[in-house]
């Protein structure tokens, strides 16, 4: 983690632009924020094309750049608090850079993160240290994101290291086993190392940790990919039920349709680096318009047998085309079957298509597709 | 465990029964730490043509008993100590190790969740597959290299011909899976035993192998043993299921009875704690507690100290695998009363 200010690429357009777009922070969001639906609560964290390249170098003494894996390609989306937002979207398609991005793990290319109108890609210090307490990430795996050789009292308790404020010396141990109360951890386990664990109970830790340093903002990286479907209940009833006592906003990426449903207020699809859809719960699973969207979900396998015959799958041909040399246009269109000549040619935006825009239906959010329509892919109305 | 029912009778004069029929299976593993039982008593069949889905959760010796059909149990510490595996009339387990071979390369295969780790990463893909044909079908390099080309047009890799020189690193995941399905049907196998092998991939990619795995095997007539423990893919794919726990069969059943009326407090638990793509439900169901530690398993049923209906007979008695219809089994001394409970079950986790 690096504590100085983030360079920007001054070359990169897309960073020239990004900064257009937001040209005074305070004052256009706090419009936006009156625009939206949600126009009674305040954005806490308000993401604006954030872009991130990774080169790609040739060579091994004198490295040569050859190209750039876009594996962030522009994504903006707001966080309010108290919500969750779900993000989903194949393997390799960015929702960990993205997360990576929020966390200050990564440097931005391009974009800014405001959280409480602050951009804190642009932070550094003292100021970038206060910023994080308030930003807290849950990993995907129980089983190596924990440390081996420390205990778990070690593992909960090493955020304060970083901020003693929160919990001078004395008082650790009796915060260290009030955090495993509260995630249904037998405060006695303190002097346990995560081996002594069970998967579900190592994510437990996890989201302890997380929790230590009173955090508003939790970003959660596939937290249940790789646990039991009995124990995946236990630890999102879990999730849910933390949101609700400590009014904590989630940023909940994950792969599995249903899960993030189950969690999600919004949902913003992502494909290859960019977002292709954004809505309510309801709008996008219900009612999506982008091929995309309708593709994943008509394949999410269902578990109910009668089902099967009344759904239509749409089964998509290939894979998904490298991030380093994404597709001219749009970047769907070489598995879209709706594709025509103008989406090789033309980036479809992300916004309301216009054919909604003055009409009051479902179908009204943002969705980036030239074609953008209606089709009922889950078969629940 | 003695008292299990036998679920498949119909045996004439020539062979008529199962294509494959696992009955009374136990594996252990000895270890350091002690014996743990994988595999205690496990039941199930599958004939020609037919799916059967394996699930259960992590640990409950899906994989195992697997291992344990297709002769490649890592043993030591692995030993079958009791039961029989009848494919085609013969048991597996009485067979010496040259005609165990003969059986397993040629009339079953299997197909694994990472397809990177079990396929030779030195090789390229072309010589995998063509291997097959040198050896078990005593073909020409030639000859086996056109067929490697046809199977893999046949599992629907774009420019075979090119693609064949490439190594398993350089294709992608669905891809690489699509490599092993191929390797799986080259000498077109009788059973093919599929463990987890979507896990890996995502929805999309999924919908594409599953696709092609059941188009393959209607069109070859196989049976199939599918393990997994995504119950969405089960729905989709499945004839019947066999539901595991702690390293038996607690229900048997066809799709479509499990799905509207478990008879297992178990896999009604299961079906109770996914959540559903078209509904937004409120909280989960969860089942309580952990999965068994296989050192110690729970006395009488094992599910007890997690299950909702537990009374004291489960904590003594290990109920036998009651036959609850003509085509249905279920290990609950209360199967009865779980068939017909439509309530949703309290929570208290
Ligand atoms: N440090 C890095 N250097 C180069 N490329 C990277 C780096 N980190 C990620 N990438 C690439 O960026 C793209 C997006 O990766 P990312 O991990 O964000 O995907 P993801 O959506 O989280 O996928 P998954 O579902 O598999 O976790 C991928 O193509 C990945 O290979
Ligand atoms: N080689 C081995 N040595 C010792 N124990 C083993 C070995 N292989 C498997 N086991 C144990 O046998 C039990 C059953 O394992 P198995 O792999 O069959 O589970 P599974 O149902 O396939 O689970 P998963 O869904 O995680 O693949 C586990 O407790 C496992 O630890
Ligand atoms: S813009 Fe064209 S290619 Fe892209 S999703 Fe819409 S129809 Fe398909
Ligand atoms: S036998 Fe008893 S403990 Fe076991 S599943 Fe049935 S009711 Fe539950
Ligand atoms: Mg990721
Ligand atoms: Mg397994």
């Amino acid at each position: 983690m690096s504590d100085t200010t983030l360079p920007k690429d001054p070359e990169d357009a897309a960073a020239t632009a990004a900064e257009a777009a937001v040209p005074d922070a305070a004052t256009a969001l706090v419009a936006e924020a009156a625009a939206a639906q949600l126009a009674d609560r305040e954005p806490i964290l308000q993401v604006r094309n954030l872009v991130k390249h990774f080169p790609l170098t040739q060579g091994i003494i004198v490295k040569r750049q050859i190209g750039a894996v876009k594996a962030v390609d522009g994504v903006s989306f707001d966080l309010y608090a108290g919500e969750t937002l779900g993000i989903v979207g194949e393997s390799g398609c960015g929702k960990s850079t993205v997360a990576k991005l929020l966390m200050n793990l990564e440097q931005v290319t391009a974009g800014e993160v405001f959280y409480k109108g602050q951009d804190i890609t642009k932070l550094s210090g003292r100021a970038l240290k206060a910023v994080r307490r308030n930003i807290q990430m849950v990993f995907q795996d129980p089983y190596t994101s924990l440390n081996p050789r420390m205990t778990v009292g070690d593992i909960i308790g090493e955020p304060f290291d970083i901020h003693p404020e929160v919990a001078p010396k004395g008082d650790r141990r009796k915060r260290v086993e009030e955090l495993l109360d509260v995630v249904g951890l037998n405060p006695e386990y303190i002097n346990r190392y995560p081996h002594q664990f069970s998967g579900g109970q190592r994510q437990r830790i996890g989201i302890a940790r997380g929790l230590a340093l009173n955090p508003e903002i939790i970003i959660c990286d596939e937290p249940v990919s790789a646990l039991d479907v009995s124990v995946q209940a236990q630890v999102i009833n879990l999730m849910e039920k933390l949101q609700d006592e400590f009014n904590l906003s989630y940023i909940f990426i994950a792969h599995d349709l249903s899960i993030v449903r189950h969690i999600s207020d919004r949902v913003g699809v992502m494909y290859l680096g960019k977002i292709a859809e954004i809505g309510s719960d309801a709008e996008i699973y219900e009612h999506p318009t982008h091929p995309y969207t309708q593709a994943l979900l008509s394949a999410v396998p269902v578990p109910d047998p009668e089902a099967r015959e009344h759904r239509e799958r749409i089964i998509l041909s290939g894979d998904v085309p490298s991030p380093a040399n994404p597709p001219s246009g749009c970047r769907f269109r070489t598995r879209c079957w709706k594709a025509e000549d103008r989406c090789a040619l033309e980036e479809p935006l992300l916004a309301i298509p216009t054919r909604f825009a003055n009409v009051d239906t479902p179908a009204k959010h943002e969705s980036a597709c030239h074609f953008a329509e209606e089709k009922d892919v889950v078969g629940a109305a | 465990m003695a008292t299990s029912v036998e679920l498949s009778t119909e045996e004439g004069g020539t062979y008529s029964g199962p294509l494959l029929d696992v009955r009374n299976l136990h594996v252990e593993f000895r270890t350091r730490e002690g014996v743990a039982r994988a595999v205690n008593g496990v039941e199930y069949s599958v004939d020609a043509g037919e799916t059967l889905a394996v699930l259960g959760e992590s640990g409950s010796g899906k994989s195992v008993t697997a291992q344990a059909i297709m002769g490649i149990l890592d043993s030591p510490p692995g030993f079958v100590t009791q039961g029989k595996i009848i494919f085609q009339g013969r048991d597996l387990l009485t067979l010496g190790g040259e005609e165990r071979r003969k059986v397993r390369g040629a009339r079953m295969a299997m197909i694994f969740q990472d397809a990177l780790s079990s396929l030779n990463p030195v090789l390229n893909v072309g010589e995998q597959l063509g291997e097959m044909f040198t050896v078990h079908r005593g073909m020409s390099r030639k000859e086996a290299r056109a067929r490697a080309v046809e199977l893999m047009e046949r599992v629907r890799i774009p420019a075979a011909k090119e693609r064949i020189r490439s190594y398993p690193h350089q294709f992608s995941g669905g891809m690489r899976q699509r490599v092993m399905i191929a390797m799986a049907m080259a000498l077109e196998p009788e059973l093919i035993i599929a463990d987890e092998p979507t896990t890996a991939l995502d929805v999309t990619v999924q919908a594409q192998v599953m696709d092609l795995l059941a188009e393959l095997q209607r069109e070859y007539n196989m049976g199939l043993i599918l393990i997994t423990h995504d119950l969405g893919v089960v729905a989709d794919v499945a004839d019947k299921i066999a539901v595991m726990y702690a390293g038996r069969i607690v229900e048997t059943s066809p799709v479509h009875d499990i799905y509207r009326a478990p008879a297992h407090p178990y896999t009604k638990g299961l079906l109770d704690s996914i959540p559903r793509l078209d509904q937004k439900g409120q909280e989960l169901y969860a089942i309580k507690g952990l999965p068994p530690n296989l050192l110690h398993i729970p006395s009488g049923c094992a599910f007890h100290p997690r299950c909702p209906r537990a009374r004291d007979v489960c904590r003594t008695d290990d109920p036998p695998l009651y036959r609850v219809s003509q085509h249905r089994a279920s290990a609950c001394h209360f199967w009865k009363e779980t068939l017909g409970d439509d309530s949703v079950p309290s929570d208290d986790t």
